[in-house]
């Protein structure tokens, strides 16, 4: 049975494409989403070009404190919607992009605000001076934390936040070089050439210049080798891995970068409020920063702006109206946001920021532009008889033996498929060759080598590609990206070189041979909409050319004719010829025995976890005990 | 620290413990059957004894307003479903009567009851006949429209209901702290030791609850219902178990729980509105020892929950909350080694 795409599945935090420069545009408008479609007909402002629109936002923020007129209230409102946004920008990535929910993130801010307060009081350090070793703090304490619980399965890592975010804040109150329960005041104020920014107006600049650009390097960051991964995260790790990508590495990485963002947002707390107390670091704190990025729109990042702004807004004007109304209105805007945050996950899970979006029209993505192509895979020095070798092996579940002492070979430049009737042992088999699976008994050689116990990540290493059998790929993310994820072991920028924009040459490659793998299977002109528009069939396809843009020496497609028309399978067999023709290896689990018949040279037969045959197409069409297994005995 | 010290500390941390396990099982009940991780149970805790106190110290509870509140607002989202779906009297009519006729008959019976001088056992049912009907219906308002989300989203609108339910505490209930009368003024002499009947009630009231929820699961058919609807919810409907009334009934047995847990510890210690959240964090430590699903394991678990607490509000007691929750981390490290990576298709 086929489950449903995923598309349709419903959505934690609905994750439009983050805001990228590129996916963003990815999305044509017929298939822009919800949002699009229900603002149709309604207002639509000209283009707008990202980059531009940060230019004006800029420019707006930078005007702001000198507009006569504008309250000094209202700049400092602004400031905290700043310090605000810079914790819902991680929280942005780590939930709406990297799929991972933490309520702690209010800690973090408390390492970093805590760091900058003792040395610059305690110690007489100058708050320049001690960022650093604020960042510094909060990442250690994010690895360390992250090490801990980032392996989690979905649920248990929010619990584990919300587990140490209370005890971290009791800690806060409870250590004496933090002042326990009075916290730490006199803190200085940031100062340049002997001129303190004590005046909201002055450090406005400092605040907004560094989240604009926190946002400015998250965009960057998405939009790029590393982006992808991380964006592939939320889909489940499976798929990433087996393009060798290693998902635990990805997760560490963007909980540091969201509790770095937080540190830095702590660090300016510190010093734009002067006094240091253990209350805004605790566990409601980082409630409220994981309702800002679900408000503004998790995966958005201009969201987590909106987000922030719009709660900070409201607690304010309900600090002011409540207690007028009530008496004492200390704990009651708490009501107000609870309501609000059961509100807004049933009616608008996707959050404002596509809504205001929707207001531009969405602008094409040109197809990314010829490079040079990527280096290809050298051949092995000396090559082994056969490519893969399956020696005896044995995978048992409990008391279920699901593959009995199964060997086969598959030989260069070889065809072979694995068939046999539902619950033979095919898939089973699949995921013992890539490390999905752990053998019980028995032995995989590739290349003469045993990588038996081997996780995906290093068998994608030594050139297996593979296919599901339920389509993994990233709906929303464009055929293009969820094909260029294939080729991210042959690219190297990391982390800092895709903030700092230098990965492009890297990037643009990657981008090239993903096309010319698109172009290849003959889904060019789908290459920019989301995968998740596209048939089932046409979605195996996109596995196959993801596959190929490993450079692959061994392909294992599971069941890639399954859902094409008779025209698509006629082109896919082509297409596994020509691929054959150049050298490459095939193992394929396939159900269409017309489609595996013409095109195979080997065949193996499996039933009940044990191969009752192998040989040439010729010769398996004739067994009687693959007949028997197929149809219940020989009519 | 001597032996004395010692088995004073245990007990104390057993007397403790054996709360927080009535609340890991609730918490792992609604779990099951819902998969809402149901942060605000530790509030249901403190209504339950805040309702009992105020009524033993013959006042009117806040509750009475709350629940009518809460099933005025479950009564809005049947009726409005009703709107948009086709009006079904007959279930209108039953919904009205569950969600604004009831909480108005607790309301007349309490106001009758309230410093009328009735004993411990009267006010303890009005209690948990005031604080049981809140499962459902929070379960009507915030999770039923979202019952087919993914856990995460459960998760923060369950957030979101504790934030609601703690503020709304403080409106209903005051500020101010209350504790109630033990309900066994009775003292056993055990060697060194002196056990308390309150605590003879607690652990005598946490065996019972734990057996009967028992079996409810394996003996009776309402219960394999419930675990049906645990195991797959589709598969549940498909064979006539509406998953909505099996969500309704685990709120309710998990509001029952927490009343009951809020009876038990409203003489131990002084309760106030937002006292609930940590004691019902604790359920949650114990609850996620036994990985969201086992009763037997979150019940152990609970009890050295408590013990830990105990000695280290002993040892440290600035430091009391800070190792209690940090005892989640070997916890987690434990289960993320037990427990690999599990694809959540949702």
């Amino acid at each position: 049975m086929t489950p449903p795409p995923a598309a349709t599945h419903a959505q934690p935090l609905r994750s439009e494409a983050p805001m990228t420069a590129r996916s963003e545009a990815a999305l044509p408008p017929a298939a822009a989403g919800e949002p699009q479609t229900r603002n149709r007909g309604r207002l639509k402002l000209p283009p707008l070009e990202p980059r531009i629109a940060i230019a004006v936002f800029a420019a707006a923020m930078a005007a702001l404190p000198l507009i006569p007129g504008v309250p000094v209230f209202a700049i400092t409102l602004i400031g905290n919607i700043g310090l605000a946004a810079l914790v819902a920008l991680g929280l942005v990535l780590l939930t709406g992009v990297g799929g991972m929910t933490s309520f702690g993130q209010a800690a973090f801010c408390g390492f970093g605000a805590y760091t900058t307060a003792v040395l610059s009081t305690t110690y007489g350090w100058s708050p320049w001076a001690t960022l650093p070793v604020a960042l510094l703090v909060s990442g250690s304490a994010a690895v360390v934390l992250g090490l801990l619980t980032v392996r989690l399965s979905g649920h248990f890592l929010p619990l584990g936040t919300l587990a140490w975010g209370i005890s971290l804040y009791y800690l806060f109150g409870t250590l004496d070089i933090l002042g326990r329960h009075d916290g730490i005041s006199g803190i200085p104020p940031f100062s340049i050439a002997g001129h303190d920014l004590i005046d909201p107006r002055t450090v406005h600049y400092l605040i907004w210049g560094l989240v604009i650009g926190a946002a400015i390097l998250t965009m960057h960051l998405l939009d790029s080798r590393v982006g992808r991964a991380i964006r592939a995260l939320r889909r489940g790790q499976l798929a990433g891995e087996s393009f060798g990508i290693d998902a635990a590495r990805m997760k560490l990485i963007v909980f540091v970068y969201a509790a770095l963002l937080a540190g830095l947002s702590g660090w300016l707390y510190a010093h734009v409020t002067r006094t240091v107390t253990q209350t805004p670091f605790g566990i409601n704190a980082g409630i409220e920063y994981l309702f800002m990025a679900v408000l503004g729109g998790a995966g958005q990042i201009f969201g987590a702006v909106v987000g922030a702004g719009l709660v900070t807004v409201l607690k304010e004007a309900l600090q002011r109206v409540l207690p007028q109304v009530f008496g004492h209105g200390v704990q009651l805007e708490a009501v107000v946001f609870g309501i609000l945050l059961v509100g807004l996950l049933q009616v608008a899970r996707e959050g404002v920021w596509p809504h205001i979006a929707a207001l531009w029209p969405a602008r094409g993505r040109p197809v990314p532009p010829d490079a040079p192509a990527l280096a290809r895979r050298s051949a092995s020095a000396a090559p082994a008889e056969k490519l893969l070798a399956l020696d005896g092996a044995v995978k048992k579940y409990g008391g279920l033996t699901a593959v009995n002492a199964v060997s086969f070979a598959v030989g260069r430049g070889e065809i072979v498929a694995l068939i046999g009737p539902n619950g033979a042992g095919k898939s089973t088999t699949f995921n013992l060759i890539t490390g999905v699976t752990r053998l019980t008994t028995g032995a995989v050689r590739f290349e003469g080598m045993d990588i038996a116990g081997a996780p995906p990540q290093e068998i994608a290493r030594l050139g297996i590609a593979r296919t599901f059998q339920h389509v993994k790929l990233n709906p929303e993310m464009s055929v293009l990206e969820n094909v260029a994820l294939g080729a991210h072991l042959r690219g190297h920028a990391g982390v800092l070189s895709s903030m700092l924009r230098l990965d492009r040459r890297d990037e643009a490659r990657l981008l090239a041979e993903a096309r010319r793998q698109i172009e290849r299977v003959g889904l060019a002109e789908h290459m920019l909409k989301p995968a998740g528009s596209l048939a089932l069939g046409q979605q195996r396809v996109v596995e196959i050319a993801r596959a190929l843009a490993l450079d692959p020496v061994l392909l294992l497609l599971d069941e890639p004719a399954a859902g094409l028309r008779h025209k698509e399978k006629e082109a896919l067999a082509a297409l596994l010829r020509s691929l054959r023709a150049q050298g490459m290896s095939v193992l394929l689990v396939e159900h269409d025995m017309g489609f595996v018949m013409g095109l195979t040279d080997h065949i193996v037969v499996l039933d009940f976890g044990t191969k009752i045959a192998e040989g040439p197409p010729a010769a398996i069409k004739t067994n009687p005990q693959v007949l028997e297994a197929y149809l219940g005995g020989v009519a | 620290m001597d032996s004395t010290i010692l088995l004073f500390l245990l007990q104390d941390g057993i007397t403790n413990g054996a709360v927080y396990a009535l609340l890991g099982i609730a918490i792992v009940l609604i779990f099951a059957v819902t998969r809402v991780i149901f942060i605000p149970q530790g509030e249901l805790v403190a209504f339950g004894a805040l309702t009992y106190a105020l009524l033993e110290a013959g006042r009117l509870p806040g509750t009475v307003w709350l629940t009518a509140a809460f099933g005025a607002l479950a009564f809005a989202f049947d009726l409005a479903a009703s709107l948009s779906t086709g009006i079904d009297a007959r279930k209108l009519a039953r919904s009205a009567g569950f969600n604004l006729a009831l909480p108005a008959a607790l309301l007349a019976v309490t106001h009758e009851v309230a410093g009328a001088g009735f004993g411990p056992g009267v006010h303890i049912l009005v209690t948990l006949a005031l604080v049981t009907p809140l499962g459902p219906y929070i379960y009507r308002v915030a999770f039923q429209p979202i019952a087919s989300a993914s856990i995460l989203a459960l998760l923060i609108t369950a957030v979101g209901v504790h934030l609601a339910l703690v503020g709304l505490g403080l409106v209903f209930f005051g500020a101010e702290g209350v504790r109630a009368p033990s309900l066994s003024e009775l003292t056993l002499e055990l060697g060194p030791l002196l056990v308390s009947g309150q605590s003879l009630v607690i652990y005598a009231v946490t065996l019972l609850a734990i057996g009967a929820l028992w079996f409810f699961f394996e003996r009776a058919l309402w219960g394999k219902a419930l675990k049906a609807t645990a195991v797959n919810r589709l598969g549940a409907r498909l064979v006539g178990i509406r998953t909505t009334f099996a969500g309704a009934l685990a709120f309710g047995l998990a509001a029952l729980v927490g009343a009951l847990s809020g009876i038990l510890i409203a003489p131990v210690t002084t309760i106030y509105y937002d006292t609930g959240f940590l004691i019902g964090l604790k359920g949650f430590v114990a609850a996620i020892v036994g990985a969201l699903a086992s009763y037997p394991l979150t019940a152990v678990a609970a009890l050295a929950v408590g013990i830990v607490e105990a000695f280290s509000s002993f040892v440290a007691s600035d430091l009391k909350e800070v190792i209690v929750f940090m005892l989640i981390i070997p916890v987690l490290v434990w289960r993320s080694l037990t427990q690999p990576h599990v694809e959540e298709e949702d």
